[in-house]
């Protein structure tokens, strides 16, 4: 795994801390209509399973698993994309299943195995997936990868469990592996190069491999 | 997001008791639509009780026939469940077809029921909206305001929004019975059918939810059998809204039910236009959405339902 990249002072961040300052001076005028309060702690200690790594972090109670990943362990394989559940950038697996990490708090993890890019494969060891999109051109920019990837395991992996879908013809029988199969599924993973072609070809070369 | 607490429950009725208790709590379980929701502010609960604990994560079989799905089911596990498949496919037919995989896996049957409307004037905090902050008008019924994808039956003059849910629809054709614990501990069976309000002049009232009560199951009667089958129409083929949803039940002899979805404020069902299933769809249509108000842009919906059923009661 490549070392964290820490820059003292990195353009996001500081744009985001901008942000921030902003919205508080919006929010206080709210803030003070607001009757209810917290009626405990804001902060919470949780211990997270991250790719066979055990790891205790005390998070902000509002900190998403996604942010948690990103911010606090600096697994940065996992990216944000909208950041609302509707591109799937930030997929990641919970306890082997895939979830949109944005849509999580960190909290609610407490206890849970979750699994990244990072532990999936690493560049002189690549998962079959991952040299899949190499071998297929699964990508332009990048963004979206690890995400489709993630998800692209997960998807084999529910149809073998035999998880209908949508375009499952026949919910009692064995759900065989087509491209509307693949397509239907993989369709929380949005990709704005439009490499959905490329995407289908690996997921379809894996599903074939591992056949 | 707004600062909050957080507590995990153990026991039904003390998170209960405790959501009533916490001013500006809520329950949290799958998260996916509430941490949306709460990332827009649009939600700003200021104590999270985190029910995925307690256990009501399992289906089993009622001594009637029928089955009791656990709060805390995914929409993946209770489309999946081999009963559900076999007896009640519109079920697992309504839930394949919303949201995504990831979105699926996460969350939950109780969640799905309680999702808010996904009305753009709803999203957006800088338009009025009259179930996000009552008193402040519908932005949807301004002037030259995007309706397309909005209520035309069961609406109001405060509100045009519809319920976003697949699930439901196909929980309303089979009569599923809603069971709660109150704060007080007590249990309570809701039919679907009175579970979600109509808006009239409080559309930020949505359930028949007592502050604090909190699902614990939802039950389905013993299988009707029949043909089932439900068909969303949207703008694009996977992962969208619903413009129009059809779940439909259609036995051997021509009768059967019907309900649709993305056209009202709750899943919609009339008992008198399930009678009219065998004179065709219009006439299911025509007593169905009787009395729709539909605005300009979103009259189209109408044609649509009905069409859909038209080539539904074709396939058949």
């Amino acid at each position: 795994m490549s070392p964290a990249i820490n820059f003292e002072l990195r353009r996001r961040t500081f744009i985001a801390g901008t942000a921030v300052a902003a919205v508080t001076v919006g929010m206080s005028r709210k803030a003070a209509a607001q009757t209810a309060a917290p009626v405990g702690a804001e902060s919470t200690t949780v211990f997270l399973t991250v790719n066979g790594e055990g790891r205790e972090l005390t998070v902000d109670n509002r900190t998403t698993l996604l942010d948690a990943l990103r911010e606090h362990l600096q697994l940065t394989g996992t990216k944000k994309g909208c950041d609302h559940g509707q591109c799937g950038a930030c997929t990641c697996t919970v306890n082997g299943t895939r979830v949109n990490s944005c849509l999580s708090l960190a909290v609610m993890h407490d206890g849970d195995e979750v699994e990244t890019i990072e532990g999936i494969g690493a560049p002189d060891a690549m998962d079959p997936m991952q040299t899949a999109f190499v071998e297929n051109d699964g990508f332009q920019c990048g963004y979206c990868t690890p995400g489709q990837i993630q998800s692209a395991r997960a998807v084999l992996d529910e149809i073998r469990a035999g998880i209908p879908s949508h375009v499952t013809d026949d919910l009692t029988a064995e759900i065989t592996i087509t491209d509307a199969e693949i397509r239907e599924r993989m369709s929380g993973n949005i990709c704005r190069c439009g490499a959905y072609a490329n995407i289908l070809a690996a997921i379809t070369q894996v599903a074939e491999d591992q056949a | 997001m707004r600062q909050f607490s957080y507590e995990k429950a153990s026991d039904p009725g003390a998170a209960a008791a405790r959501a009533a208790e916490v001013q500006g709590a809520k329950f949290i379980a799958g998260g996916t639509n509430l941490l949306d929701l709460m990332k827009l502010e649009i939600e700003t609960p200021v104590h999270l009780i985190d029910v995925n604990g307690l256990g009501l994560d399992t289906i089993s079989e009622t001594e009637d026939g029928g089955l009791r799905i656990g709060t805390l089911v995914t929409n993946t596990v209770l489309s999946a469940d081999a009963r559900i498949r076999r007896d009640y496919p519109v079920l697992t037919r309504a839930i394949a077809a919303g949201a995504s995989g990831q979105l699926r896996n996460k969350a939950t049957t109780g969640g799905n029921l309680l999702q808010r409307t996904r009305c753009p004037y709803f999203y957006d905090t800088a338009m009025p909206c009259n179930k996000r902050a009552p008193g402040t008008g519908c932005g949807a019924l301004t002037e030259g305001a995007f309706s397309r994808q909005l209520g035309v039956i069961g609406t109001s003059e405060a509100c045009i929004a519809t319920h976003p849910s697949d699930m439901a629809v196909a929980m309303r054709v089979l009569d599923a019975v809603i069971e709660t614990v109150t704060p007080t501990g007590m249990t309570r069976q809701i039919p679907l059918e009175e579970f979600h309000q109509l808006p009239g002049d409080t559309p930020d009232q949505e359930t028949a939810l007592l502050p604090g009560e909190l699902i614990t199951h939802v039950t389905l009667p013993a299988p009707v059998g029949g043909r089932q089958s439900y068909h969303k129409v949207r703008d694009r083929a996977s992962y969208a809204f619903a413009l129009v949803s059809v779940a439909l039940i259609r036995q051997a002899d021509g009768t059967g039910r019907i309900a649709l979805g993305g056209v009202a404020p709750k899943p919609w069902r009339r008992t008198e236009a399930d009678a009219e299933l065998p004179n065709g769809a219009r006439a299911v249509i025509a007593r169905l959405l009787d009395g729709a108000t539909p605005t300009e842009e979103n009259a189209f919906k109408i044609t649509l339902a009905e069409r859909t059923l038209a080539a539904m009661l074709k396939e058949a």
